[in-house]
Order: structure tokens, then sequence, then C-alpha cells
């Protein structure tokens, strides 16, 4: 794991930033800081990524504590997005028009259960 | 030292029949038009491409408040001094935007400053200039960050996720940096002749530095007089062409050039202001402005490497980080005795912590 370790010894601890931009939208993710604890790490996602608008809210939270995974290094694991058409509403006879328009055949039916 | 990957992977990791289908996922990517994200597998060119600009970029980003920097406390009036502070907190800003986004890459941006301060790694050679006069703060402002703006607005659509959306939240703040720098050299073309002297002189100093050097040396063999800069051409244009079929640039140094030129020129004009370059009038046939091209020789000129203000920059950058040390350590202290206090060990226990360091991950978060 060595190899790859990428923060340096002693280097303050990364922190991932998260913005509530406006009333109505979720918190976003803007970027990082570095800070030893979380008041520093606020107050410096605060003179970055906050020197415009009217922000509602800001979150820090250390970037070692996200646990994160992504399909093209765990296929399977995302298995359940994929090849599912039967999810989709357009899958089905349409609730107005005629039926004959609706083409079964059409349904992409390769993937019972 | 144990780090959580979650980030980086080492292509050396995957058997090299694994790696072909790295590649060529990688290269559908790219010609999809779709970004590189960090935890995707790259070539390692990418990376060291990627890793090489986003550096430079950043350290030019922190170099370049010196110039400026040095007027604040000489700003004529509260208003001006105000949105220089202003201009001058948003280049520390994109620094910063771009030392995470660095981080994705796999590196520490303390490693970064090392290299910056030991001349290992170099940073837009524009600021190695003195701001000489009041007026160059204007000057500045209107002529390097509006060629900063032509050469940075395609890299809102560079191919790699994390560079191109900081990218997109420095080019919102140039555009201010621009229009003020344009209004400042407005005002003072409007004053007294002494004023429109200033400007003018800032202009005529301003000039080669920003079309010159922003834009980085010529790329495309046309630029080459002969001899070994035709070679030294050639070899720019390679690493452009490279660049542009990864996606990480769009288009050659010599067409933003042209395109800079194109849209300074009406500027100047309205400002009554004369650009210092006799060649500089319209092409009717290539639709374009022509000007004196930069070649190899005119851009060594403009360098200014190993000059007194070169060796000022580094200098000053490395006595702030120096001066800078008892606060990192005193804050570094401070945590680790409130980490102790509460019981929680964590903060302070700085050399253990993760190395996500960067845009994305939330998008990534399960």
């Amino acid at each position: 794991m060595s190899s790859t370790s990428t923060e340096r010894e002693g280097a303050p601890a990364s922190w991932e930033v998260f913005l509530r931009p406006r009333r109505g939208l979720a918190h976003q993710h803007m970027g990082s800081v570095r800070a030893d604890d979380a008041a520093m790490a606020l107050g410096r996602a605060r003179d970055l990524y906050i020197r415009r608008g009217d922000p509602l809210s800001l979150w820090v939270v250390r970037s070692d504590a996200v646990h994160a995974v992504s399909p093209d290094e765990r296929d399977p694991y995302f298995s359940n997005a994929r090849h599912k058409p039967y999810r989709y509403p357009e899958q089905y006879a349409p609730l107005t028009g005629q039926f004959t328009e609706f083409r079964e055949e059409g349904r992409d039916d390769d993937h019972h259960p | 030292m144990r780090v959580p990957r979650q980030y980086v992977r080492d292509p050396g990791d995957e058997p090299p029949a694994a790696q072909d289908e790295l590649l060529a996922h990688f290269d559908t990517l790219i010609a999809s038009g779709e970004t590189v994200e960090p935890r995707d597998w790259m070539p390692d060119g990418y990376r060291r491409m990627l890793l090489r600009q986003i550096a430079q970029h950043a350290h030019s980003e922190i170099i370049g408040m010196q110039p400026e920097g040095a007027w604040l406390t000489r700003a004529p009036s509260l208003h001006r001094k105000s949105v220089l502070i202003a201009k001058v907190q948003d280049e520390a800003g994109h620094g910063l935007y771009l030392y995470s986004a660095a981080e994705t890459l796999g590196v520490d941006r303390a490693d970064l400053l090392d290299a910056l301060h030991r001349g290992r790694q170099r940073f837009a050679a524009t600021f190695n200039h003195p701001a000489l006069t009041w007026a160059d703060t204007g000057a500045i402002a209107w002529l390097t960050d509006g060629a900063a703006v032509i050469n940075q607005a395609p890299l809102c659509r560079t191919s790699y996720g994390p560079y191109a959306r900081a990218m997109r939240r420095v080019c919102q703040e140039e555009a201010f940096h621009v229009r003020q720098g344009y209004d400042m050299m407005r005002a003072l073309c409007e004053g007294t002749p002494e004023q429109k002297r200033m400007a003018q002189d800032a202009v005529d100093r301003w000039w080669l530095p920003a079309v010159a050097l922003m834009f980085g040396p010529p790329d495309t063999e046309a630029a080459g007089a002969g001899g070994s800069d035709a070679r030294t051409a050639a070899l720019g244009a390679s690493v452009s062409r490279r660049a542009i079929a990864w996606g990480i640039k769009h288009h050659t140094n010599d067409e933003l050039r042209q395109r800079f030129v194109d849209s300074v020129v009406p500027q100047a004009e309205r400002l009554g202001l004369t650009l210092p370059d006799p060649a500089i009038r319209w092409n009717e046939e290539r639709g374009h402005y022509d000007f004196t091209p930069v070649d190899w020789e005119t851009y060594r000129d403009a360098l200014g490497d190993d000059t007194h203000w070169a060796r000022q920059r580094i200098a000053h950058r490395r006595a702030a980080h120096e001066d800078g040390a008892w606060v990192r350590e005193a804050a570094a202290a401070y945590a680790a005795r409130e980490a102790v206090r509460s019981g929680t060990g964590g903060t302070g226990d700085a050399g253990d912590a993760g190395s996500t360091g960067g845009t994305g991950s939330t998008e990534e978060s399960a």
C-alpha cells in the first residue's frame, strides 16, 4: 500500500467540503481543504468556497471517513442498476391512447429474473 | 503508515492483458467526450501530463498574487483597495482549488509546494515581471487575466473531471478580474494626461508577457523560424497534439494566442491605448488581426528567467512558507491536545489521515 500512499507524514488531514448553495438544493461536493481540526477545516472551507453568493449551510467531513466504491472496479456490485429495462415505465402499456400502438415485441425480454 | 487507497489505482497492479482492456475503456471515455474521474484507470503518461499542467497552473495562481499584492497598501482609494484584495484572494483560492484537484491524482500538495520552492516545477513566467506602477495592477488584470480566460475557458471541458470542475469555478471568477481591470484602465484613460500616460506605460510593459507567456511557447511548426528553434517548435507541437488527443487541451497555444489578440485589439481601441506591436492590423482575408508572431526568440526574451524578479518571487514564497511554520505546528499541537482531551484521538493523528484530497468523492460514495 505504501507505494501509492499519497498523504505526507505529519501533513494536516484532508477534509471534503459540501455546500448548500441555496434553498431547495441538497449539499453539493465542492472540493477539499487541509486542516488539523474541524473548526479550522470549516474556516478554510468558508474562505475558499464561499467568497460570493448567499450560501445556507456548509459541511466538512474527514476524507478518510468517506467509504467509496465505483462500478469499473466492482461491476457485480452495481448489477442492480444494469440490464433491467423492466424497472422503467416506458416498458409497459401506456395509460392513454390505443393499446394497438403499444408494441410488446419491442420490449426487451432478454432478462427474466 | 497505512493509507486507504480511496482514489489512486496503480497501473502496475493490473496484469498486462487487463491493461489492454483498461486502455480500451479509457480511450472510449475520451473519444465519447466523457470525463475521466479519479478512480478510473488512466495511462501513466496521461496522469503525468495532467499533474504537470495542474501543478504549474496552481503555482502560477499563487505566485501571481505577488505583483498585485505589492500594491494593496498603496491603493488610491478604499474602493480600489477592496477590489484588489478581493482579486488577490481569488487568486489564492484558484491555487487551492487546483491543489485540491491535483491531490486526486495521488500527490500531496506539500510535495508540490516543495517542488515549486526547489525550482523543480515551474510557474507562469509572466509573473517574473514586476508591477512598477499602480496602473500595472489594471494592465495585469485586463491583459494577463484576459489571456487566462481565453486560455482557461476550454479547460472547463478538459477530460479530467476534477480539473474541469475546478476550472469552471476559476473561470467565473476570472471574468470579474478582467472586467475590473478593464474598468480601472478606463478610469485612468479618462483621467489626467499623466494618468493616461501611466496606463499606456503599463500596457507597453505587460503586452508581451501576456501575449507570449500566458499561452505558452509556440507550438505550431510555422512558428519556428528554422534551425534548432524549428525543432523545438516541432517538439512543442507534438506535446500539444498529445494533450489534444487526450482531451486535456482542445486548442494549440498559437490558436488561443490569435483568439486573444482578436478580442483585445478592439478593447484597446475603445480605451484609446496603443498595443506595442506595430504589426497589428486587421486581415480581411483571414478574418483575424495580424500581429508579430511569437517565435522562440521572442518567447525567450519575454521569459525573464534568472532575473532579480524571478528569484524574488520564489524567495518571497519560500519565506512566507517558512515564516508560517510555527502556525502550522501550533495548529497541529492544538488539534492533538484537543483530540486527547475529547478521547477521540482522531484529528490530531494527522499522519494517518486518508488521501482522498479532492473533488468528486461523493459521486463515488456508495
